[in-house]
């Protein structure tokens, strides 16, 4: 069936409104008022899909609309304390703030409400921010991105339209800017078309999960900022927690897990949990409500990940290239800032062409080289990890050599294989378990559309998978996606697509890579709210 | 002291008990209570209204425009009958929110919707955002206050009244522009799962399609609706539109019977506000049971028969 | 023939409201707003009726502060013909509402007005209503259905008992109920196209409405959560005690 779309044509388009993507567009209609660029944003509104920390360095925020101080965004507390700590399932030792770690003159802030402010600034500079649709595939023509194709909206569960069918729209644009964040669907697919990766590392990530709390009055200091490492975790499994005080007896509480992790019995959800009820954080906690919870998964790989940032007709920005700092903690300035390197080349020379190379000679590419060893030595476990973080720290990155990364899904042991030695407590703050978290999240997909988790083969599930893992995937997903449920006497895969928090974590860390994440119809997913 | 008019609801024959729901809230009000009947001939109904406890006096107000619940026919007769009286009531159901709100604006005074509590004859509780947050609202005392009843959150006043019965009548001009036709009701006789006082819900421990039967069947003794979990809905036992919660249909049934549904925070949104909740799941420490009234732990393809042949006997 | 659509701006149906602390209000800073959907639902009935051949003029009417002209916009973009910004910043009642749509029917000649049947902010239940008897014109409320036949509409309604059908002749006040229909997407280039098509602000004061009388909302309270009760031993005991709690007649 011939479908008729609509074809709408910008010089540039952006594919996700976060920092990257806006400060791209912002910057370029600052640079180019002429130029027309339009955001496409799967989420219901800007800031409903993204969250982060977070704790933002202002440099680029400085740069790009210096007055920005004077109408801060709704949630912006200064940084006023670092610690560091190493945890013990009881007990709590204080550890020097690693130099990248210390936060004086940043920002405590929710990503989400940044990038509402920074959409109210693009689209008061004429950017068209079009919340609700998502950018489903790339447009190819001639070896060239042309541009994009919409999601459909009103499909059927089976796949055919439905009463209220509307074809997605395909957007032209000289050229397309992808600033979907980490392990962006349609990036995932470019980088593959144009083999951007083939000189590169294969990228890394982790899972952060998170959740906003109000307490009781008199626990917040404002401004104080917390991570430490330890328990939950075991020395081989790469992560952490954060907890950042706010305003108004809020706080945000969070959770990374290197994706590298060894165990397939691993729960990161568990880890994030146990994590809350330490003594130290539940002296805090209890008592309090939950307000918002959500999970994404970080990009870790660093310089030696990143692909080829251009490509005939497009570019990768932000996150969706891999531009975060992860000894630092801290993406946001780095995608803003490669945003706005893009919009000032793109409206020099006009092509996408010598972005990479540009890109690759900028302050940011020179901060994350010096940081390139840090995250990769911690493979060795946490002690080793961190003398090597010492070590690179002390030299500024100069040693002469670049530790490579190991595609994540690749480092699960079968099961079985690893004895569980860390020593959990008994919990008790909410949420109980993963859909209890998912409601904060206030997720929600359409009942009617067709599944946007496509599992290329699901008779590994039940046979392979379950020998020779277990389904990590029903303990990695933090919504309770995937489950092996029994089915006269048969188990099978379940897919509740409709729990989806939109995080990747199954298209990076399934073992047979047959999970492909895609997007669902636009305005789908979570409705985070001040995360 | 107040004087309290009860607009009642009936079917021509029978008096509906959600009548009997607002009187009591009339009672929480305190003062004289009498109950309207607007009927083509209403007797037996208003001789059921005037055994309502409480109940001083029962006005009928019958006439050949009054054979159907048309809100543009009674509101002008409400607000003409509201003389005098200091509260008009009528419940909350789809009867009451067409009609009351009309005679409200004819007697030119604000409306509280869906009364859950009686603070004092001019304060009331009330729910707004889906019942996530009740307010409380003070009522301007003059010419009167207009309310509905939110039926789930009263009992039934109970009988042992014996009020007079009086003709009454009013010269309010009735309209010609709309026309009753006609009231199809429901094909199935299962009654509809969001308006049902009784809903039955399976969830993802009836196993299958085809045990829902048991569900069924334990409904239709009950004479109750049939609702079910969201996850007994994506394992395909049910069609969606029997999918309770908070993607799905949120109710207020007087009894809910939640059967192999592990209680998650989305489900327990769509019936936070039931009556009474019993449970049936064979894990103790599902959290169904942390908000279930009456609980019973145990397999329930052994329960359920056992407690269709308990109500049988009864 | 004109048909007018009441559409309020409320907060989003996926937001997860908070009462405050002080039981002043609900917490309202920041949090996503959008059309009601019962609404969205009425306009999709109106934009209907005019495409079965009509000859209707679809005009979107909202009533609150400037910045609701964004969601006049999403309405025009779902295919409004115009929209229109009745401006004022305070916070309006049914009753209220009810007066200020009777003027603007009047002063749009509307042949039919279309609301939702309840916002989901105060979940009242009450403008559609009020502004038929204040208009002395019929209220067709609950639609699930809507047939228009030269100058009466035959209208299904959903009610306890079942699905009853009325006849009412225009100029009449339908309310929407969920079912009624789905309201179609909004697409990228009406989006676009929206931003032309005329929007019109017309501040209260110049309406010469009557201040309504209104209900003054004294505290706000989170719900209080449900306690469990208790486990029975048996299938007869479970019976016992709902016939002891009454449930059972």
């Amino acid at each position: 069936m011939q479908i008729q779309r609509d074809v709408m044509t910008y010089d540039f388009v952006v594919v996700g409104a976060g920092p990257a993507g806006l400060a791209f567009a912002i910057r370029l209609k600052q640079l180019a008022p002429e130029k027309t660029v339009c955001i496409l944003e799967k989420g219901s509104q800007v800031g409903a899909h993204i969250l982060s920390g977070c704790v933002m360095d202002p440099i680029a925020m400085d740069r790009l609309l210096p007055d920005w101080r004077k109408h801060p965004p709704a949630i912006c507390v200064p940084a006023a304390k670092d610690e560091f700590v190493l945890l013990t399932k009881t007990g709590r030792v204080r550890l020097p703030t690693p130099p990248q770690m210390h936060n004086r003159g940043n920002f405590i802030v929710s990503l989400g409400s940044l990038c509402a402010w920074l959409a109210t600034q693009a689209e008061g500079l004429g950017v068209d921010v079009f919340p609700g649709f998502s950018a489903a595939v790339p447009l190819i023509e001639g070896g060239k991105v042309i541009g994009v194709r919409c999601g459909d909206m009103g499909l059927q569960k089976d796949g055919t339209p439905g009463p209220n069918f509307a074809a997605g729209a395909d957007i032209h644009a000289g050229v397309t800017v992808l600033a979907e964040g980490c392990r962006g669907s349609v990036s995932k697919r470019l980088i593959k078309e144009f083999q951007l990766d083939r000189d590169c590392s294969p990228q890394t990530y982790g899972i952060g999960l998170k959740e906003l709390w109000r307490v009781p009055a008199g626990r917040v200091q404002p401004g104080l900022i917390q991570h430490s490492i330890g328990w939950p975790l075991d020395t081989k499994t790469y992560g952490g927690s954060f907890l950042y005080h706010l305003d108004q007896d809020r706080v945000y509480v969070g959770f990374v897990a290197g994706l590298d992790y060894e165990d397939p019995e691993f729960k990161p959800f568990e880890a994030f949990q146990q994590f809350k009820n330490h003594p130290s954080v539940k002296a805090l906690l209890e008592g309090g409500e939950i307000q918002a919870a959500g999970a994404r998964t970080i990009v870790e790989g660093g310089i030696q990940s990143l692909p080829k940032l251009e490509m005939p007709g497009a570019i990768l920005i932000g996150d969706a290239a891999g531009t975060l700092n992860v000894p630092k903690i801290k993406g946001v300035h780095l995608a803003m800032r490669s945003g706005m390197l893009a919009a000032k080349h793109l409206t020099e020379s006009g092509t996408s062409a010598g972005f990479d190379a540009r890109w690759r000679t900028s302050p940011c590419a020179k901060e994350l080289r010096k940081v390139r060893n840090i995250r990769p030595g911690f493979r060795w476990g946490m002690w080793v990890g961190l003398v090597n973080a010492a070590i690179e720290t002390a030299t500024f990155g100069l040693l002469p050599w670049t530790l490579k990364n190991h595609a994540d899904w690749s480092n699960l042991k079968k099961k079985g294989r690893i004895e569980n030695h860390v020593d959990y407590v008994e919990r008790t703050l909410p949420p109980r378990d993963r859909l209890a978290s998912v409601y904060f999240a206030a997720t929600s997909h359409d009942e009617h559309q067709p599944a946007h988790l496509k599992v290329s083969d699901t008779n590994i599930c039940a046979t392979k998978c379950a020998e020779e893992f277990d389904n990590p995937c029903t303990r990695f997903c933090p919504a309770n996606v995937y489950e092996m449920v029994e089915d006269a006497g048969k188990k099978r895969l379940q897919i509740n697509a409709a729990n989806c928090v939109h995080c990747k974590a199954c298209d990076i860390k399934d073992p047979y890579e047959i999970i492909t994440w895609t997007t669902p119809e636009g305005g789908s997913g979570p409705n985070y709210q001040n995360l | 002291m107040s004087k309290i008019l009860v607009i009642a609801e009936h079917d021509g024959e029978k008096l509906n008990s959600s009548t009997a729901r607002a009187v009591s809230c009339a009672a929480a009000i305190g003062g004289d209570i009498d109950i309207a009947v607007f009927a083509a001939d209403g007797k037996a109904v208003c001789e059921a209204a005037a055994k309502l406890k409480g109940v001083k006096k029962v006005l009928r107000v019958a006439r050949a425009e009054n054979a159907k619940p048309l809100a543009a026919v009674l509101a002008p007769q409400v607000a003409k009958l509201a003389a005098g009286y200091s509260h008009v009531l009528a419940p909350s159901t789809t009867f009451g929110k067409d009609v009351l709100p009309r005679a409200a604006a004819l007697l030119g005074v604000p409306q509280v919707s869906d009364v859950m509590k009686v603070k004092d004859p001019l304060t009331f509780e009330r729910p707004i955002y889906a019942g996530n947050a009740i307010v409380t609202v003070k009522a301007p005392e003059k010419p009167c206050v207009v309310a509905t009843v939110r039926t789930a959150s009263w009992a039934g006043c109970g009988e042992g009244g014996s009020a007079a019965i009086e003709d009454a009548s009013t010269d309010a001009a009735l309209p010609s522009h709309s026309r009753y036709l006609e009231l199809k009701r429901d094909k199935t006789d299962r009654p509809d799962l969001q308006s049902a006082p009784r809903v039955v819900s399976g969830g993802r421990g009836v196993g299958s399609k085809e045990n829902f039967a048991i569900v069924y069947k334990l409904a239709d003794r009950l004479g109750a609706a049939v609702g079910a979990s969201r996850a007994a809905v994506d394992a395909g036992f049910v069609p969606n539109d029997l999918q309770v919660g908070q993607t799905g249909k949120i109710i207020a049934p007087d009894l809910y019977i939640a059967i192999g549904i592990s209680g998650a925070i989305q489900h327990l949104t769509g019936i936070k506000d039931a009556r009474t909740i019993v449970a049936i799941n064979k894990d103790p420490d599902a959290p169904i049971f942390q908000v279930a009234d009456l609980g019973l732990v145990g397999d329930l393809f052994q329960i359920l028969p056992e407690l269709e042949k308990a109500l049988e006997k009864r | 023939m004109k048909i007018l659509v009441g559409m309020k701006r409320v907060v989003d149906f996926n937001v997860r409201i908070q009462v405050k602390k002080d039981g002043s209000g609900v917490e309202l800073a920041g949090v996503k707003l959008g059309l009601n959907p019962f609404d969205e639902i009425a306009l999709e009935e109106a934009l209907r009726i005019r495409e079965k051949g009509m000859q209707a003029e679809v005009i979107a009417l909202s009533i609150g502060p400037a910045d609701v002209q964004q969601q006049l916009r999403t309405a025009l973009a779902m295919g409004a013909d115009r929209a229109v910004l009745v401006e004022t910043a305070d916070a309006v009642q049914p009753l209220m509402a009810a007066r200020i749509l009777l003027e603007m029917a009047k002063r749009e000649n509307a042949d039919l007005v279309i609301l939702g049947k309840q916002a989901i902010d105060d979940d009242c239940n009450q403008t559609g209503q009020m502004l038929a008897a204040l208009w002395d014109r019929p209220q067709a409320t609950f639609a699930s259905a809507v047939e228009l036949k030269d100058k009466t509409l035959k209208v299904t309604r959903e009610v306890d008992a079942g699905l009853e059908v009325i006849e009412v002749d225009l100029p009449a006040v339908v309310t929407t109920d969920l079912r009624l229909n789905t309201p179609r997407f909004v697409k990228m280039p009406d989006i676009m196209k929206a931003k032309s098509k005329p929007l019109a602000t017309v501040k209260l004061a110049e309406l010469n409405v009557a201040a309504a009388p209104a209900l003054e909302a004294v505290s706000y309270a989170a719900p209080v959560p449900r306690k469990g009760g208790h486990k029975v031993e048996s299938v007869q005991a479970l019976v016992k005690e709902l016939h002891d709690r009454g449930v059972l007649s």
